[in-house]
């Protein structure tokens, strides 16, 4: 399971700013299970960001939203909401907000910090997506992870390496993730989102307590000792 | 001043500085520090010393700048985030500032698989903006990154490094409005030599108003022979070398008298971009031709602050 949690509520409305119409989005999946993203925290986030004078367009909270193909389809009947909105907020694990971003062409705010994927990639198993760092960044990066994305995980910015939107790394099958990056905001209208300096990360967010860096299965199998 | 260093001086007061670098040994040589800095003393108003530069391992530029400054050079260390954390670098930078040191270059750095050790784990707990910001705040407001007071003064001069020529282009000025946020008071750049695309880099700097928040001193890197440009073309990342510099290198009776004669070319051009502020010349292991680029630059004598 991959656990998350919320972020602080003010983190989330500081990332709302100048936008006045969103869309929320939870999951049935793990989110659900860790309680930051079912259909009860969509509610009381509904209700709290009403409260901040946000206006809702509507909600769903669809199955895995770590499966790129079932977002889709999922937000189907949702689609003219979702193009009045601003944005969507994603209350989830960070593949599935990833996952969130590349199934539509809006800007999407992470509502929550993964903490743990615990042993699983969720059900976008293209690749590495989330290295759950406990502190998520797709606010600023248009939804693309700068610490998976980047052979660096550098979270300010490109190094200087990248040659042909390439990383100089693995030119032949890495791009450059802050080229990627770059190109999202860009299509987004959101470049200003780079201006922002990132302080050093917090890496003790990154280590949680072992059973939460396991499947479900490790319980039962340290319960047979 | 921030610093009292020189190159804080010569910028200070509106002088067009020239820095210039050595690439310590792969070694032990206190000697071999001390012969290739005699090459550059008089031509520079401070040295850079590399750290681990392309990842490949030689004595620490901390150590190196010690041994210049017994020289009576001012010297720049160079410090990469990706060998160190921030406890190491925050303890490094007292040691710097106790052995007289008062230039610090901030750098992300090569990544290791272009050196030597490949197979090593890298750092990156802090990139090259944080450790700008960090060096920042020790300076000006006494504090470690955990908030606790420094006892005494970290009087840094704080660099960062600049690339004009990698991608994306756009997101370039972006980045060094960044660092210059973050606190860089001096910028050395990538070298150049394509100058149509540094000048309109410049332009955009220029619009931005970033050039008189820091001073932005342009790379350039004398080359030697005709594999050389063939090479740094290909393989170095982040560099970008047009055609005709390299047909000229090809065709050239005396390759070296060719590159020292393009490197001239280019500091000359440098010059008459406005909100360029100095040069800093890269000559790792060709240091003896320094002080004839910078002779012929009409750059000499260094001006005495």
């Amino acid at each position: 399971m991959l656990v998350s949690e919320l972020k602080p509520f003010d983190e989330i409305l500081h990332s709302l700013d100048g936008e006045s119409t969103i869309f929320l989005l939870g999951c049935h999946g793990c989110a659900e299970a860790s309680h930051t993203g079912g259909e009860e925290e969509v509610r009381a986030m509904k209700t709290s960001l009403e409260e901040a004078g946000k206006t809702i367009s509507s909600w769903t909270v669809l199955d895995f939203l770590c499966q790129k193909a079932l977002i889709k389809t999922g937000l189907q009947p949702f689609k003219g909401q979702i193009l009045a909105s601003d944005s969507v907020l994603v209350m989830c694990c960070g593949v599935g907000v990833q996952a969130a971003a590349a199934a539509v062409d809006t800007i999407i705010h992470p509502a929550c910090n993964t903490l743990s994927m615990g042993g699983a990639q969720g059900e976008w198993r293209g690749s590495e997506r989330c290295e759950e760092c406990g502190d998520c960044l797709l606010d600023f990066t248009g939804g693309i992870c700068p610490i998976t994305a980047c052979t660096k995980s550098l979270i300010n910015g490109p190094c200087g390496g990248a040659k042909d939107g390439r990383c100089e790394h693995q030119p032949d099958v890495r791009s450059c993730g802050w080229q990627l990056i770059y190109e999202r905001l860009q299509k987004l209208g959101r470049l200003d989102k780079l201006a922002e300096i990132h302080t050093v990360r917090d890496h003790a967010k990154a280590e949680p307590p072992k059973a939460l860096r396991s499947t479900t299965f490790w319980a039962l199998e340290q319960a047979k000792e | 001043m921030k610093s009292g260093s020189n190159l804080e001086q010569v910028l200070t007061e509106g002088h067009f500085a020239v820095t210039s670098e050595i690439g310590p040994p792969k070694g032990t040589s206190a000697d071999f520090v001390r012969k290739t800095a005699e090459h550059l003393k008089n031509c520079c108003d401070a040295m850079n010393v590399t750290d681990n530069q392309t990842a490949i391992v030689r004595m620490s530029s901390l150590a190196a700048c010690a041994i210049l400054r017994q020289m009576g050079i001012d010297a720049v260390t160079q410090m990469v985030t990706r060998d160190r954390n921030r406890l190491a670098m925050q303890s490094d930078i007292l040691g710097a500032v106790a052995l007289g040191i008062r230039n610090l270059l901030c750098l992300s750095g090569d990544h290791q698989k272009f050196g030597n050790h490949p197979t090593a784990k890298n750092v990156y707990d802090v990139d090259s903006i944080q450790l700008a910001q960090m060096v920042k705040t020790m300076r000006d407001e006494g504090l470690f990154m955990s908030g606790d007071k420094i006892s005494g003064e970290v009087p840094i001069f704080i660099g960062c490094a600049a690339n004009p020529f990698a991608d994306p282009f756009e997101f370039r000025v972006l980045r060094l409005a960044k660092k210059i946020r973050a606190g860089a008071d001096f910028i050395q750049t990538q070298a150049v030599f394509d100058v149509p695309r540094f000048s309109a880099w410049m332009e955009m700097v220029r619009d931005e108003g970033l050039h008189e928040q820091t001073h932005i001193l342009a790379g350039i890197i004398p080359m030697k022979s005709a594999g050389m440009a063939r090479y740094m073309r290909k393989y170095v990342a982040g560099l970008m070398i047009p055609d005709d510099l390299v047909t000229r290198m090809e065709h050239a009776q005396d390759a070296k008298e060719e590159g020292i004669a393009i490197a001239v070319e280019l500091i000359e051009q440098m010059r008459d971009i406005p909100g360029v502020r100095g040069v800093h010349i890269m000559a790792v292991a060709w240091e003896e031709v320094v002080p004839e680029i910078v002779e012929r630059a009409r750059l000499l004598p260094r001006p005495i602050v």
